[in-house]
């Protein structure tokens, strides 16, 4: 089971090793205690489920950036078939924050792009611990630009902490790789399906994250800054991450209720790290459905909807006539 | 925060509020230390005649240098800010919005208007530092996409001078959506065929320069101007080391490839006005 343990997963664990002892005790000794077994099982999940319906934002932050949580290379294995990577953005390098190829779902085919975070230390360093350089957004760009070009539908997931904040990625244009995107997307000629499985970090996340349906994992954020950075900024105090957490209002539901994204894609009792394998199944449904969905679309159709959708974006009143000024 | 975000800097634009220029007739140069006569840097466009150090001035600083006399008109002047989230950090969101509007005078971030640059028509947005640090929430993505469509509707060029820390945080996944916003807005001022002059103040950073400042056909920076996606604080606690001296300025991103042109404010309506000519044809 987990190898890290959040506090709130704490009696999970004591559950989880009762119903283990009890299988053991079952084989052992010839019993049937399959009731029993039962009946602890739908404990552990009513107390997940209790557990999870009240979390504060601040946890839900904490469950998605637990270290056993699945990436998108998890999903790639266990919902895709006929995986191919592509690699490099034909300028710099290969930025393996940055997962692109080519997949098959439910017998449709696509184009996947994914931010992919490590494991381990080692993996992590490879990674980035899936924080994007220029050359990542680029790449991104690279593969949905194949995907117009040949009629592949593009789906997008999203998991960072943010865009590499480095030397490196200033002098190679981070932001202008990040805007590129954006305006390249705006008017990218097929289906494009974002999926929030995890962080969604400010830019760095929306640098591959426009598209015509944005759905979002029950326990991701996605919002503006870090709770991190939002309290080093705001409360001058990093450590005040949880209040910034609560005033950002970045969980799946909030976005819900500000009309952000479309749906939230449910996790299994203690999170998607608790049941990946139903955690995936669930997510093939939802993207199958959605290429399924634009399929039909014209690619000027789809564009005049997607440009439409972020036009109406935004909270402000407006009064008539306030302090117009000349020069 | 450096002293000289405190007082008003600038006041070339009789429309600014007496209260924000400071009573000294002398200010000290934040570039050189250098103790120098009010009324020589306003000659100079708060421009150190020691240094070159160019002084951050308001929007409508930079509306009298750009347009010719009597040419500009404010418009979009009803869009106000709401407060989403019901954001409190220290203080208020509304607080903290009413606090800016009346250090600076504006509603918000954003002075949008059209008006002529040596009488080439220009729908221009002008971004104001003063108003929580430039930042953009909805009502600064909605005027500059405002900003962006009048161009189209009216067949003139676009100038939007930038002058922001980012994205907004009070208003959270709201503001950083106007970064998709206004990106997807200048999609159709290209598919228009129209021109979009980007010009980059101290300071640019964050979720603007990763949206429309960076997406301008030409970008012009004035000199040493702070430049980037991070904070400069930021990049330095993730490397654990001091940055390269120059890292982020103007000149760092010209010779990276990101910027155009460094233009001096003295010669901005210039330049700008002569790109103008090459690039629309009315």
């Amino acid at each position: 089971m987990a190898r890290f343990v959040l506090e709130f997963e704490k009696p999970f664990l004591e559950l989880v090793r009762k119903i283990e002892e009890m299988k053991k005790l079952q084989e052992k000794n010839n019993l049937d205690l399959s009731s029993e077994i039962s009946l602890l099982e739908k404990k552990l999940t009513e107390l997940q489920k209790k557990t999870y319906s009240g979390l504060t934002r601040w946890q839900r932050v904490r469950v998605a950036r637990h270290p056993d949580r699945p990436y998108t290379l998890d999903y790639v294995r266990m919902i895709v078939t006929d995986f191919i990577e592509i690699h490099g953005d034909r300028n710099y390098a290969d930025d393996k924050a940055i997962v692109t190829g080519f997949g098959t779902i439910g017998g449709h085919k696509f184009v996947l792009i994914g931010q992919q975070k490590g494991r381990d230390t080692k993996e992590n360093i490879k990674r980035n611990f899936g924080m994007p350089h220029p050359e990542g957004y680029r790449k991104a760009l690279r593969a949905m630009k194949l995907g117009e070009r040949f009629g592949l539908p593009v789906v997008s997931f999203i998991d960072t902490p943010g865009a590499f904040p480095g030397v490196g990625a200033e002098e190679r244009g981070q932001a202008e790789a990040i805007a590129r995107n954006l305006f390249e997307m705006a008017r990218l000629g097929t289906p494009i399906i974002i999926v929030i499985i995890g962080e969604g970090a400010s830019g760095g996340a929306l640098g591959i994250g426009i598209g015509d349906v944005v759905l979002m994992f029950e326990n991701a954020w996605y919002t503006v800054i870090s709770p991190e950075g939002c309290a080093a900024i705001l409360w001058r105090d990093k450590a005040k991450a949880p209040e910034a957490a609560e005033a950002l209002k970045l969980s799946a539901r909030d976005l819900l209720e500000l009309g952000m994204i479309d749906r939230i894609i449910p996790e299994p009792p203690g999170g998607a790290h608790w049941n990946p394998e139903k955690m995936a199944e669930t997510l093939k449904k939802e993207i199958i459905k959605e290429i399924e969905r634009f399929k039909g679309y014209e690619p000027e159709k789809l564009i005049e909807r997607r440009l439409q959708r972020y036009r109406d974006m935004g909270v402000y009143r407006e009064v008539k006539n306030a302090r117009p000024k000349t020069s | 925060m450096p002293w000289y975000d405190n007082i008003r800097i600038g006041g070339l634009n009789k429309n600014a509020k007496k209260k924000d220029i400071p009573d000294g007739l002398w200010l000290k140069c934040p570039g050189c230390g250098e103790i120098v006569y009010r009324k020589e840097l306003e000659k100079n466009l708060f421009v150190c005649s020691k240094c070159g150090h160019h002084l951050k001035i308001t929007s409508w600083d930079y509306i009298s240098i750009l347009c010719d006399d009597g040419s500009f008109q404010e418009l979009d002047t009803g869009i106000l800010p709401e407060d989403p989230l019901g954001f409190c950090d220290s203080k208020p969101y509304p607080v903290r919005l009413r606090n800016a509007q009346e250090k600076s005078g504006l509603n918000e971030a954003v002075v949008c208007g059209i008006g002529e640059i040596d009488k080439f028509p220009v729908s221009l947005a002008v971004m104001d530092f003063r108003f929580i640090g430039g930042s953009m929430g909805s009502v600064v993505g909605e005027k500059v996409t405002r900003s962006i469509e009048r161009a189209i509707e009216r067949r003139i060029s676009l100038v939007i001078v930038s002058a922001s820390g980012g994205a907004r945080m009070q208003e959270g996944i709201l503001s950083l959506m106007q970064m998709a916003k206004t990106a997807c807005a200048l999609t159709k001022l290209k598919e228009a065929g129209l021109p979009y002059i980007s010009v980059l103040t101290n300071p640019t950073t964050a979720g603007v320069m990763a949206s429309y400042a960076s997406l301008g056909d030409i970008v012009i920076a004035e000199p040493k101007a702070l430049l980037g996606f991070a904070g400069p604080r930021v990049i330095q606690q993730t490397i654990g080391e001091e940055l390269p001296e120059g890292f982020q300025s103007s000149e760092f991103f010209l010779e990276h490839g990101f910027v155009d042109i460094i233009v001096p404010r003295n010669k901005l309506k210039k330049t700008i006005s002569t790109l103008l000519g090459y690039l629309y044809s009315g």
